[in-house]
């Protein structure tokens, strides 16, 4: 019984305790039903992606895990908590963070009303000094408007004002769709680094040679359901199966 | 005597001070309702029942306790804006997954009761509200004759319109609002309680309301129907300025106020229907209001 209900297993896993456990997990948009039952584990100071053709329930699970999607059911374990019938500003108060595909950066507000907006949610966050030297370009824009930025100083908004709040938890939402190579390497980079500070960090790619080049485990995701699980090393005897996969 | 455009100034300036006065309310209360659409997204139609609710609790805090103006400034505020929280917790919060039409028909039919059981219980004839003595007399100002209280008005008025500008422009409490106006989803995705920020946001702008009823106490008769009558007006004000925008609120308040006196000076047929007029052209116009932002 409970063996079904578990994600697949990599033997690179590490044999700790998941950070996050992820189980049977199903949502709906309205009457539409999205999610039938992702089961996934995210392990900490780990990088996950969850790889999967558009429409496959990638960017639902990110919104379903942090409570965002009313109607949903399974089970959501972060720390050993079930998150699953709370709203999301408690997930966000337990210290998960959220960088939305659309980066949600607020036109009312200048960059730095921005980047101060998340409150404090456990200590030991980012100072904005550290973030400013993750993002220079923030710095010399504070007082503009938020989104006069450019799509990748806002992408950098987006993530910077979430390592301030003291989440150790990310969930990235393509972070890197509709940028520029150079802007992509610098994302890049700041997953690495994020990775080194000891973030745990869910990835959803489209683009899997951007995403291998930055995570340790893959998830594989169709129709709703997490189908595979592929470790970064052994990307490339896999190749031939993830093509069929995502359909590239 | 010197005559301006052959009207004695005294007449002008009278015209243009009663403007001010009328565009000081105008102002607080368009204000008010614009902080309730941007969060709310509800037209609150109670909020001249709430603006004349200030006035009455103001009168029955003088009629039954004793507690006159100054204190009342301070308390009816916050009594009425507390009634506000409660019937948001209770009805409206019940209404956001729905269309616009049932806020306005919610709030409207409060309204309406609101008015009506004040009407059974002290009839329409209006009841007194002294001027406080620190603000009776006036100043000769030469041109005109300035009485006291009503500078007062404009000067308060200001300043609270000034302040709450201040507060939702330039705080972090006011990014939480400009966020959450935008975005509700995201920033309660950050850990911040969009629910009790919708609450008492609801309860801030039927404090203002509330406010500007105390103020309006003593000018005009306190009755069940002030609300009514002035709250028609300030809908077309903040149709004009634009929903939800916060400086667009002020700035039309005041400044329709104005255009109105003017017009009862030059030509006063027509200074009940100015305003809309003037709304009119500018839904022809630019349909999202002078200070609105298009979508």
């Amino acid at each position: 019984m409970a063996e079904a209900a578990t994600a697949p297993r990599a033997q690179t896993s590490p044999a700790r305790d998941p950070l996050l456990s992820v189980r049977n997990l199903e949502a709906w948009y309205g009457e539409s039903h999205v999610l039938h039952g992702v089961s996934f584990d995210v392990y900490p100071g780990e990088v996950v992606t969850l790889l999967g053709r558009n429409g496959a329930g990638k960017t639902t699970t990110l919104k379903s895990v942090m409570g965002i999607l009313p109607k949903r059911k399974g089970s959501v374990v972060f720390q050993g908590k079930e998150l699953m019938h709370v709203p999301a500003r408690y997930v966000a108060r337990e210290g998960i963070a959220f960088c939305p595909e659309e980066r949600g950066i607020f036109s009312s507000l200048s960059v730095e009303e921005n980047l101060m907006l998340p409150p404090q949610v456990k200590p030991g966050g980012m100072t904005v000094e550290q973030i400013f030297e993750l993002f220079p370009n923030l710095k010399e824009r504070l007082s503009s408007q938020g989104t006069k930025l450019s799509g990748g100083e806002q992408q950098m908004l987006a993530i910077g004002r979430i390592l301030r709040t003291g989440a150790k938890m990310l969930l990235l939402d393509e972070p890197t769709e509709g940028l520029a190579p150079v802007i992509i390497q610098q994302i890049g980079r700041t997953i690495a680094r994020l990775k080194n500070e000891g973030f745990t960090i869910v990835l959803v790619e489209q683009n899997f040679r951007f995403a291998s080049t930055v995570a340790d485990r893959h998830y594989v995701v169709e129709q709703g359901r997490v189908i595979d699980e592929i470790a970064n090393n052994e990307l490339e005897a896999n190749l031939e199966k993830l093509h069929a996969y995502l359909g590239v | 005597m010197f005559e301006l455009l052959g009207i004695p100034p005294q007449a002008l300036f009278g015209q243009l001070l009663l403007g001010l006065i009328n565009g000081s309310f105008y102002a607080i209360l368009s204000l008010g309702l614009a902080v309730i659409f941007g969060l709310l997204n509800i037209i609150n139609f109670t909020h001249g029942a709430q603006y004349m609710l200030g006035a009455f609790v103001a009168w029955m805090l003088l009629t039954y306790l004793g507690i006159g103006y100054w204190w009342a400034l301070l308390i009816v505020p916050v009594v009425v804006g507390i009634t506000g929280i409660i019937i948001e917790r209770l009805l409206i919060s019940r209404l956001y997954h729905l269309d616009h039409l049932y806020g306005l028909l919610l709030t409207f039919g409060l309204a309406l009761i609101i008015q009506g059981v004040l009407r059974n219980q002290y009839g329409i004839s209006g009841l007194p509200y002294a001027i406080p003595p620190q603000l009776a007399g006036g100043q000769n100002l030469g041109f005109m004759f300035l009485p006291n209280y009503r500078g007062w008005v404009v000067v308060a008025s200001l300043v609270v319109c000034l302040g709450t500008w201040f507060v939702i422009e330039k705080t972090r409490l006011g990014a939480y609002l400009r966020a959450a106006t935008e975005n509700p989803t995201l920033v309660g995705a950050f850990g911040i309680n969009v629910p009790r920020m919708i609450t008492l946001t609801y309860g801030f702008g039927v404090a203002l309301a509330a406010f500007a009823g105390v103020l309006a106490a003593p000018i005009y008769s306190v009755n069940p129907n002030m609300g009514a009558d002035l709250i028609i007006v300030v809908f077309a004000v903040v149709v004009i300025g634009g929903m939800g925008s916060i400086l667009g609120a002020i700035v039309t308040g005041f400044g329709l106020g104005l255009i109105e006196g003017l017009t009862k000076v030059f030509y006063p047929e027509a200074s009940s229907v100015a305003i809309f007029v003037i709304m009119a052209v500018v839904l022809l116009v630019k349909p999202a209001g002078l200070f609105g932002r298009t979508a």
